[in-house]
């Protein structure tokens, strides 16, 4: 059923592809050969087998012609044009090899090697160097070219990068590092300096990497066809003996990678060319920041204790689950069935997510089962299901590729989403215009060859104000696209929702003293918008994580739909969601109101099918929601909770507040791969899986259904949905599965926008994008073509209503937060990676006015307030933000951010309003209490974590 | 070595050109520039060439020349000032001053001496003259004098072969160069 192992090595046809109706028929040494016009004469040998010399060529990179190894003879032409550089052309007659190639050839690699140490077998790269094999397929035998002082062997190392080391001694100049950072990643941190003889792979202004403008995404290393840029891991390991393809365990682009193993442990992640979401490109995180998967910090035994100021027990995973199961009855016994409930995770897999929400419906006997898009997209969900009938983006990643506006709201792709912001640079740099909408300076404001056309920089909590502004421009300068509306949507909902836009309060200048966005570059962003062509709209938690959340995701529909922006490619309304699977969570029916692909738990015919399968009646009203969890589990009606894989004391708002909740639990069953601050909470500990331990799916933030593929067994004996099984079991309810594809012919059966999905289908395309049906068998890559998917598209009114977190005296700023680049999300995973090199704390950036105003200097630092608590944090002055605003990640637990958040939250599904906090900020000496009080506590945990000698077996 | 040139040219036409395309495009977004940490006259030198440049064809090379017309050299700090200010990457703006050693990277000496090492000169007596100077000034070719008084450089062909040996001493051609007219050139005060 799995993917066959595959080689470590790609196969490289030497140029991308090219796309053509006209297709150009040629013979290469004798062979006839047909190929789109455009195809180089490379690509076009190498698709009929032969290959042709090369170095400074790859197909991810457009040609170069620099290396001159890749000479041709064309019959007719005079000369030996490089094969990178030649299109094919009808009726060509070329050459290959030739007695005079070969002399050309190897005079070039004479040329090369003179200049390259000759250490190949100590070398890192031995078994994986594309100089090596030219040297050898061109039959160098000698250098008659002496070492002179001008060599470079002796040019210093630089292994500044903690994850790959750059050595000039072995560069070839080739160039394609420069133009991987260039063409792929859109950084431009690398150039050659010099010229001639002397020139060299420049990181900066011939800096080390770490002093450049590196992001570390790998690009360079991938494209390097020497040692000269090698991962450490490798140069530790050596060559990996195989590959296995599976699926990122971070944010929601979902990349495909290649596991690199030796046996069963990973000596490197390497970007998979046939990932669709990705296309052969990484980010940090994904390409080096694995390492957390095997570490120390790991918990691999269950354990149990009575009290949270108890020891931990370390017991059998029998003892454990029933023990974990007795509890649950127990306290539903007492307190009755609905005192327990569940979290599942969105790092988990669908299959995992799936039985975690069938064990509470269906063991548990509610539907008190949320999950973590309930702090981040549920706006999403509500907003775009009832205006457009599907709880999620329309579009590809690729899609961008046809965009000619792109308005980016409340999102950094370039740090949360780093391979579909490269994906994005790339596309600007090809002249699509910019629209930001965003409190912050964010990188793709301004960058090496790209620039926003407008930045709209509103004061947080105004998102709704702007869109009612834009939307107010469009329909008053009558650039409604009116057959669009007229065919497409329900006009009786559009021309409410037009009598609403049109009225003065919500035009630009009324809405000015609100956003504090100057009116003028409101209508001309409106105008870019709704004129400029395919304009696309990317948004991320910027917009959900607000009192308006729902009203804001409502607002952007809205405005897609009357620009005409909808159901085709370069256009769309996509939100860029967080985490690897929390497309997937939501859609298997994580929800305390929904079934797997979002059918009311009240609909009777949806339940019915599900009663069938599982074999029991199952309840019609919906469950609780985490905040109501919290608020029950304080007045006293909810006991007992399993959780797994979401750090909720960590990630949710007011954590004074999660912790209360969860202090008054008896019984909190932790299922995680580390001892999250949430498990220094619990009763129960399930030792989690890495994604690299287990087999299943993740769903990103495209709809796309990817394989995930275990490559070690798992650390703990057990991977997630197999502890969910032996929990169900002991609950009573019992669970018969023996391998996560039977889970997901289950979920297909019972889920009409995944029927057509299986492992097979999925081995044999790759990915699928849902809705995957009898009527889309190979999935739905772009959503609500020619109709949407409720019909007709629903227009709904968005009234701007001020949030109640109040700049006041005594809290003067707003606080809003995000997360960066290096580190991620809670940080559990990236903190116990050499990712701590980029970004080791969490800071407070803070404007030079309101610096200055306060005595504050960078690097101070400075306690944070809010009504909900208070922290301490450096600062960092920043002119990213406007005056009145402040900003901080949440990586780190010490830093308390959520500490400072308030529980306000959006109307229509609770999402938390991390993005609106009105704090003060003040120079202070020594940590907040909190602080202190976590510090304490944290201690007490770790030491209740180290057995003493009695608990050493388990009992 | 054909493999150094070539790419060279490549990468910093791209440059060029890309640069100057994509700054059509820009209006409206509120620059804050990155603290330059330059002395405030360079700076004021950098900010003039870049403003007075900016808006040409390829405008990168005239801002560096400009720069060095006036400063004398490019001062390293500016990489990062014109780098943000055209939409380039320090790397780019990097690779472009490296690429030509007509930008200095350091400021140069009081009096800078450029020799023709060219054939016509050579034939002329270039290697001789550039020997002689460096006894004169105690200053090896490509280097400072260890007084800083002075900088020697060599360049092939200042467009004068038919009248060589030539030097140029602070941007101004000498001809003819022999051993009176190198003592009168070298001669203090004289900085032509």
């Amino acid at each position: 059923m799995d993917m066959p192992f595959l080689s470590p090595h790609d196969t490289d046809l030497g140029t991308p592809e090219k796309i053509s109706d006209q297709q150009v028929s040629l013979h290469i040494d004798g062979h006839p050969v047909t190929v789109p016009r455009g195809t180089s004469l490379m690509r076009a040998a190498a698709l009929t087998g032969l290959s042709i010399p090369k170095l400074c060529a790859t197909d991810t990179l457009e040609p170069f012609g620099s290396c001159r190894l890749c000479l041709v003879e064309i019959e007719g032409r005079k000369g030996f044009p490089a094969s990178c550089t030649t299109p094919a052309e009808e009726g060509m007659v070329v050459r290959t090899q030739s007695t005079q190639l070969a002399q050309l050839r190897r005079g070039v690699m004479e040329l090369y090697i003179s200049d390259h140490p000759l250490d190949c077998l100590t070398c890192a790269s031995n078994g994986d160097c594309e100089l090596q094999d030219m040297a050898g397929a061109v039959g160098l035998r000698e250098v008659r070219y002496p070492s002179i002082e001008h060599h470079h062997l002796t040019a210093q190392k630089d292994d500044s990068n903690p994850y790959f080391v750059y050595d000039p001694s072995k560069c070839i100049v080739c160039n394609r590092c420069v133009r991987a950072c260039e063409e792929i990643q859109g950084t431009f941190a690398l150039t050659l300096s010099g010229r001639g003889f002397s020139s060299r792979v420049s990181p900066g202004e011939s800096q080390p990497f770490m002093a450049s403008e590196c992001v570390s995404c790998g690009a360079c290393v991938d494209a390097c066809p020497t040692a000269t840029l090698v991962e450490k891991s490798i140069l530790e390991a050596g060559q990996p003996e195989y590959s296995v393809v599976t699926t990122c365990a971070y944010c929601g682009v979902g990349c495909g990678f290649k596991a690199d193993m030796k046996g069963t442990e990973v000596v490197r992640m390497t970007p998979w060319k046939g990932g669709k979401a990705n296309e052969g490109h990484a980010c940090v995180k994904g390409r080096f920041a694995w390492g957390y998967a095997t570490h120390k910090d790991r918990i691999l035994t269950p354990m149990i204790r009575k009290h949270i100021t108890d020891p931990w027990q370390v017991v059998s995973w029998e003892e454990a689950i029933q023990y974990a199961a007795s509890e649950f009855r127990r306290i539903q016994g007492t307190y009755g069935r609905d005192a327990v409930g569940g979290i599942t995770s969105s790092r988990c897999t669908n299959e995992e997510t799936y039985l975690a929400q069938k064990m509470v419906r269906a063991a548990f006997g509610n539907n008190n089962v949320d999950t973590c898009a309930r702090v981040c997209h549920s706006p999403t969900g509500y907003g775009l299901g009832m205006t457009y009938g599907t709880s999620a983006g329309t579009q590809t990643f690729k899609s961008v590729e046809h965009s000619d506006v792109i308005l980016i709201i409340g999102a950094n792709p370039t740090d949360a989403h780093p391979v579909f912001g490269s994906r994005l640079k790339k596309r600007l740099r090809e002249g699509a215009r910019l629209i930001i909408i965003d409190p912050r300076r964010i990188d793709l404001v301004q960058g090496p060859h790209f620039k926003a056309d407008y930045l709209l920089q509103l004061r947080p909590g105004t998102n709704v104000a702007i869109i009612n502004a834009i939307a107010h421009v469009i329909v008053t300068e009558g650039l409604v696209a009116s057959d669009f509306v007229n065919t497409r949507c329900d006009m009786e909902s559009f021309q409410a929702w037009k009598a609403f836009v049109v009225q003065p309060h919500n035009s630009p200048e009324a809405m000015e003293p609100v956003t504090g966005v100057p009116a003028t570059q409101v209508r001309e962003a409106a105008r870019l918008y709704a004129t400029g062509g395919n304009a696309a709209i990317y948004y991320g938690l910027g917009v959900t994580e607000h009192a308006q959340g729902s009203t804001m995701v409502i607002g952007i529909a809205n405005l897609a739909m009357v620009t005409g922006n909808i159901g085709k490619e370069g256009v769309g309304v996509n939100p860029l969601r967080g985490q690897n699977n929390v497309q997937g969570s939501c859609d298997m029916g994580s929800f305390p109101h929904e079934y797997p692909g979002y059918r009311h738990v009240s609909d009777d015919a949806t339940r019915h099918s599900f009663e069938s399968a599982w074999g029991l009646p199952l309840r019609k009203e919906p469950g609780l929601r985490i905040p109501n969890m919290f608020e029950a589990a304080l007045d006293g009606s909810f006991r007992g909770l399993y959780c797994q894989g979401e750090d909720i004391v960590q990630s949710d708002p007011n954590t004074q507040h999660v912790i209360a909740a969860l202090s008054s639990l008896e019984c909190l069953v932790v299922q995680d791969i580390f001892l999250n601050e949430t498990a220094k909470y619990a009763h129960v500990f399930l030792p989690g899986s890495s994604f690299l331990e287990k087999d299943g799916t993740f769903t990103n933030a495209e709809r796309r259904i990817s394989r995930v593929r275990k490559v070690m067994p798992p650390k703990g004996g057990m991977s997630d949905w197999e502890v969910t099984v032996a929990l169900s079991n002991a609950l009573g309810y019992p669970m018969h599965y023996s391998h996560p594809s039977e889970i997901m012919d289950e979920i297909a059966r019972l889920t009409p926008t995944f029927s057509g999905v299986s492992y097979d289908l999925l081995d044999r395309l790759g990915s699928v994008q849902w809705p995957c049906d009898d009527q889309n068998p190979e999935g739905t890559p772009l959503m609500h073509v020619g109709s949407f998917v409720r019909g007709l598209g629903q227009f709904m009114i968005t009234q701007y209503v001020p949030t109640d977190e109040k700049v006041t005296p005594k809290f003067p700023l707003l606080l809003t937060t995000g997360r960066i680049l290096s580190q991620y999300n809670v940080g559990a995973q990236t903190r116990r990676t050499a990712n701590m090199a980029f970004h080791s704390e969490d800071r407070l950036d803070i404007h030079p006015h309101d610096a200055e105003d306060r005595g504050i200097l960078d690097g101070d630092w400075v306690g944070v307030s809010s009504r909900s608590g208070n922290t301490v944090l450096r600062a960092h002055v920043s002119e990213r933000m406007s005056p009145g605003v402040v900003y901080t990640t949440f990586h780190f637990p010490e830093s308390g951010s959520n500490v400072i958040t308030t529980d306000n939250s959006d109307w229509a599904t609770n999402c938390p309003e991390y993005k609106v906090t009105a704090v003060q900020v003040t120079r202070v000496r020594q940590m907040s209490d909190w602080q202190k009080y976590h510090q304490q506590f944290d201690e007490m945990q770790q030491h209740l974590l180290r057995p003493g000698p009695e608990q050493m077996t388990p009992s | 070595m054909i493999k150094i040139n070539q790419f060279c040219f490549c990468s910093i036409s791209y440059v060029v050109h890309s640069c100057n395309l994509k700054y059509q495009n820009m209006k409206n977004t509120q620059n804050s520039l990155p603290p330059p940490s330059l002395p405030e006259q360079e700076g004021r030198v950098v900010q003039q060439s870049i403003d007075q440049w900016m808006s040409a064809e390829g405008p990168l090379l005239p801002i560096l020349h400009h720069i060095q017309d006036h400063l004398g050299y490019i001062p390293p700090a500016s990489i990062e000032l014109i780098a943000h200010q055209l939409n380039l990457s320090r790397a780019e703006v990097h690779g472009v001053v490296t690429y030509y050693p007509h930008f200095r990277r350091e400021k140069p000496a009081l009096r800078q001496i450029v020799v023709c090492q060219a054939e016509a000169c050579q034939a002329r007596g270039a290697r001789e003259l550039t020997r002689t100077i460096e006894s004169r000034t105690g200053c090896r070719l490509g280097q400072h004098s260890p007084d800083g008084q002075w900088c020697l450089e060599s360049v092939y062909c200042l467009g004068l072969c038919a009248s060589g040996p030539a030097v140029a001493i602070n941007g101004c051609l000498h001809a003819r160069v022999d051993h009176d007219r190198l003592n009168e050139l070298l001669s203090p005060g004289d900085l032509a």
